[in-house]
């Protein structure tokens, strides 16, 4: 079953298969189809890296919002594709995780939100550095792309386009 | 007074618009009750007992005449005619309608007022010194620097859903009239040896369950580094702070488990981990940022002493009502021929911070008559019109009190401080505003008042102590004891430079046993002190709990006292 989600701005077919998602292995077969791309919990990247390596196309990581993203970088930089967790919207402990996954530890790849993603939790996580959203089944996909632009001013910097405020107006005085 | 630009603007309106649709869905079943709670929170509506709950955030308590006249329109459109003032200095509405309050949003952000982080768990209102750029006391005036923290902390995309709500405090006078170390953040504005400013930080205090004082994390954090470090802090307590609890998610739980030292040094850290990368670059502000902003703060155009002084004991003399208001509502300004004056909000039959829609019109036209246009909420319920000239004070006097606003009562005992408790509050456990009446009907003679002297009685309907029961003199929390309101007594709690959260007498006091409590706790202080200049707090410190202990249950059998020793 293919899962329609938001990456980039566009609503595409998910060709990430989400082993991280149901932790029992379900061996060689079924969606864990080798050649494909598959994402896998943090604990199983760790315990089966090279065979995970040698059987699949690529291999994301899920990483669970409680993990200190700095000390586990090492293990995941080089990672396509890394998960982040919203157990409940309301749970930001991730958007600290991809700020300084995006901006401390200059995290490249496709960063993904993943869990009880609601459309208006869209706005802050673009805000936040992830480039790929994968919203709660009931969500309208459409929706949640809109949401990404809900507003178009912003007070300080995270890891997208917006400088901050106070550096804006310095430009400003500078150009009266 | 902070002036919105274009791009402020921009962000209140559309702000307004996106909770519009928010409302529309919820209204249309569109999102669950729990998701639509933390969007509403997050513009200041909470659900109250009988109706929304709307709180409208006044930055650092500053207001101007157009706000209080549109405040004025707004109460009278959408409310029952009154708002009420908080101990975070901001307003509240308890009658709006949910489907109305996005139109009452966008008239507010007209008049560059808002809810937007008034409530839920994120960074909420920025409090500071009601008496800022005016007192004497004052070395930094902090408010430029509440205004760029407000700026950085508003839909801050990183910390917009924290583990709990995060409160600063800010002061910049020997005297701290802000409570700033019951705050979450305290930055007090100092100035290092060689001249140069900076802050020193407080972090992990609170009220609420488990009361605590902000302890010292770092004594002098350059000025160009405020959003620094409010960055380190903050994204530690998002990373940290737990979320399995409510009742042990604020920042000064993580404190507490870690100890000063781990908690200290994780901040430093990352503090340091900021200032080294290029977060931190834009995190960097340069003397201009600053300078751009306190431009928006600096002093009105006072006249010459010549034009503005007066003999206020010959004009006291004719009056002895205005006499008694000189005394207690209006302090010393550091401009010659200028005073400050306080408003009371605790007129005798009133709700304690309660403000009418004719208040809301007479303070605008009187703040614009006396005041250059602006006044400040404050710390303790009450409103300040802080540049008034000396030979103004008899006809502002006389208009304020056409108005039951010149309670003569500024830090008396009839100055209590109260939250709206089970009159109104949903999460109350008991009544809060009836008891406040009581204790003021008992001692509503000024002799009396005077003969008491300055003391803080505080009163909050449940443990999240939005009425700072647990900082005031007298603290006095209302809890449900099987169905029926009862009442714990706390003593020597104080908010300001000496501050200590208040320990608790003895039993629960039943709601007709509460005033007559107060008055005893009062009339022992009254037998006790050394003399008229030993106020109670200071009479308390040296004789302690005992006395009082001893006078308040002076009726009780030994049962009752066993049942006493139980509770405690």
């Amino acid at each position: 079953m293919t899962v329609r989600i938001l990456r980039r701005r566009e609503l595409i077919e998910d060709d990430w298969t989400d082993a991280g998602a149901t932790a029992e292995d379900a061996g060689a077969g079924g969606a864990w189809a080798a050649g494909g791309k598959l994402i896998v919990t943090l604990e199983r990247w760790r315990s089966q890296r090279q065979a995970l390596l040698a059987t699949h196309a690529a291999v994301g990581v899920l990483v669970p919002n409680t993990a200190d993203v700095e000390a586990i970088y090492p293990e995941v930089s080089g990672r396509p594709l890394l998960a982040l967790q919203f157990p409940t919207f309301s749970d930001g402990r991730a958007l600290s995780q991809a700020v300084l996954l995006r901006k401390r530890l200059g995290f490249e790849g496709e960063l993904r939100a993943v869990g009880d993603v609601i459309r208006d939790l869209v706005f802050w996580l673009g805000r936040c550095g992830f480039d790929s959203i994968v919203p709660r089944q009931d969500q309208s996909l459409e929706a949640c792309r809109q949401a990404l632009d809900e507003l178009t001013v912003a007070y300080q910097a995270a890891a997208d386009d917006h400088a901050p405020v106070w550096v804006r107006r310095r430009k400003t005085a500078a150009a009266h | 007074m902070y002036r919105y630009d274009d791009i402020d603007r921009a962000l209140v309106t559309q702000r307004v618009e996106q909770f519009r649709d928010q409302t529309r869905r919820y209204l249309a079943g569109e999102l669950t009750e729990e998701e639509f709670r933390h969007l509403r929170l997050r513009n200041g509506l909470y659900q109250q007992r009988f109706a929304p709950m709307l709180r409208i955030s006044v930055p650092y308590g500053l207001l101007e005449s157009a706000q209080l006249r549109r405040m004025a329109h707004i109460v009278r459109k959408y409310d029952r005619g009154y708002a009420h003032f908080t101990t975070r200095q901001n307003m509240q509405l308890n009658w709006p309608k949910l489907e109305q309050v996005p139109d009452l949003l966008a008239e507010l952000a007209e008049v560059q007022l808002h809810g937007i982080q008034a409530c839920g768990n994120d960074t909420r209102n920025i409090t500071s010194d009601y008496l800022a750029g005016v007192a004497a006391d004052e070395h930094i005036d902090p408010r430029p620097y509440c205004e760029l923290l407000r700026q950085y902390v508003a839909l801050h995309p990183e910390f917009y859903w924290l583990p709990r709500k995060f409160k600063f405090g800010f002061t910049g006078a020997a005297v701290d009239r802000a409570a700033t170390r019951t705050n979450d953040v305290a930055v007090h504005l100092v100035r290092g040896a060689d001249g140069a400013i900076g802050y020193r930080f407080f972090v992990g205090g609170g009220l609420g369950r488990l009361p605590m004082l902000g302890q010292e994390m770092n004594p002098f954090v350059p000025e160009s580094d405020l959003l620094r470090y409010a960055c380190a802090i903050l994204r530690t307590f998002n990373r940290f702070g737990r979320r399995d609890n409510i009742h042990k998610a604020r920042i000064k739980i993580v404190l507490r488990e870690w100890g000063p030292e781990r908690f200290r040094a994780a901040i430093e850290e990352e503090y340091s981990k900021i200032s080294a990368s290029l977060e931190g670059e834009e995190l960097l502000l340069l003397p201009q940022d600053i300078e751009r902003v306190r431009a928006h703060f600096t002093a009105p155009a006072y006249r010459p002493l010549s034009q503005v002084g007066a003999n206020i004991a010959g004009m006291a003399a004719a009056d002895a009502r205005f006499a008694a208001w000189v005394k207690r509502n209006v302090r010393a300004h550091k401009a010659p021929g200028y005073r400050v004056v306080f408003v009371s909000l605790k007129a005798p039959d009133r709700v304690p911070g309660d403000c009418t829609a004719a208040q809301f019109e007479a303070l605008a036209d009187i703040c614009e008559s006396y005041s250059f246009g602006e006044l400040r909420s404050t710390y303790d319920q009450n409103l300040v019109l802080a540049d008034v000239a000396e030979r103004d004070l008899y006809e502002l006097w006389r208009r304020l009190d056409a108005h039951e606003l010149a309670t003569p009562n500024i830090g008396l005992v009839t100055d209590i401080v109260s939250c709206p408790g089970l009159d109104f509050c949903s999460l109350a456990n008991a009544g809060s505003i009836g008891v406040a009446q009581d204790i003021y009907r008992r001692f509503d003679t000024l002799d009396a008042q005077y003969e008491i002297g300055p003391i803080r009685i505080t009163i909050s309907g449940c443990m999240n102590g939005c009425g700072h029961h647990s900082v005031g003199h007298i603290g006095i929390l209302g809890v449900d004891k099987h169905g029926e309101e009862w009442y714990q007594v706390t003593l020597g709690g104080s908010p300001g430079n000496d501050a200590a959260i208040g320990e608790r007498i003895g039993r629960a006091l039943a709601r007709d046993e509460i005033a007559g409590g107060v008055e005893r706790l009062i009339a022992t202080y009254l037998e006790l002190r050394c003399d008229e200049d030993e106020t109670f707090i200071e009479c308390y410190r040296r004789v302690g709990m005992a006395p009082f202990k001893a006078r308040l249950y002076e009726n009780e059998s030994e049962g009752a006292e066993a049942e006493a020793a139980e509770a405690a």
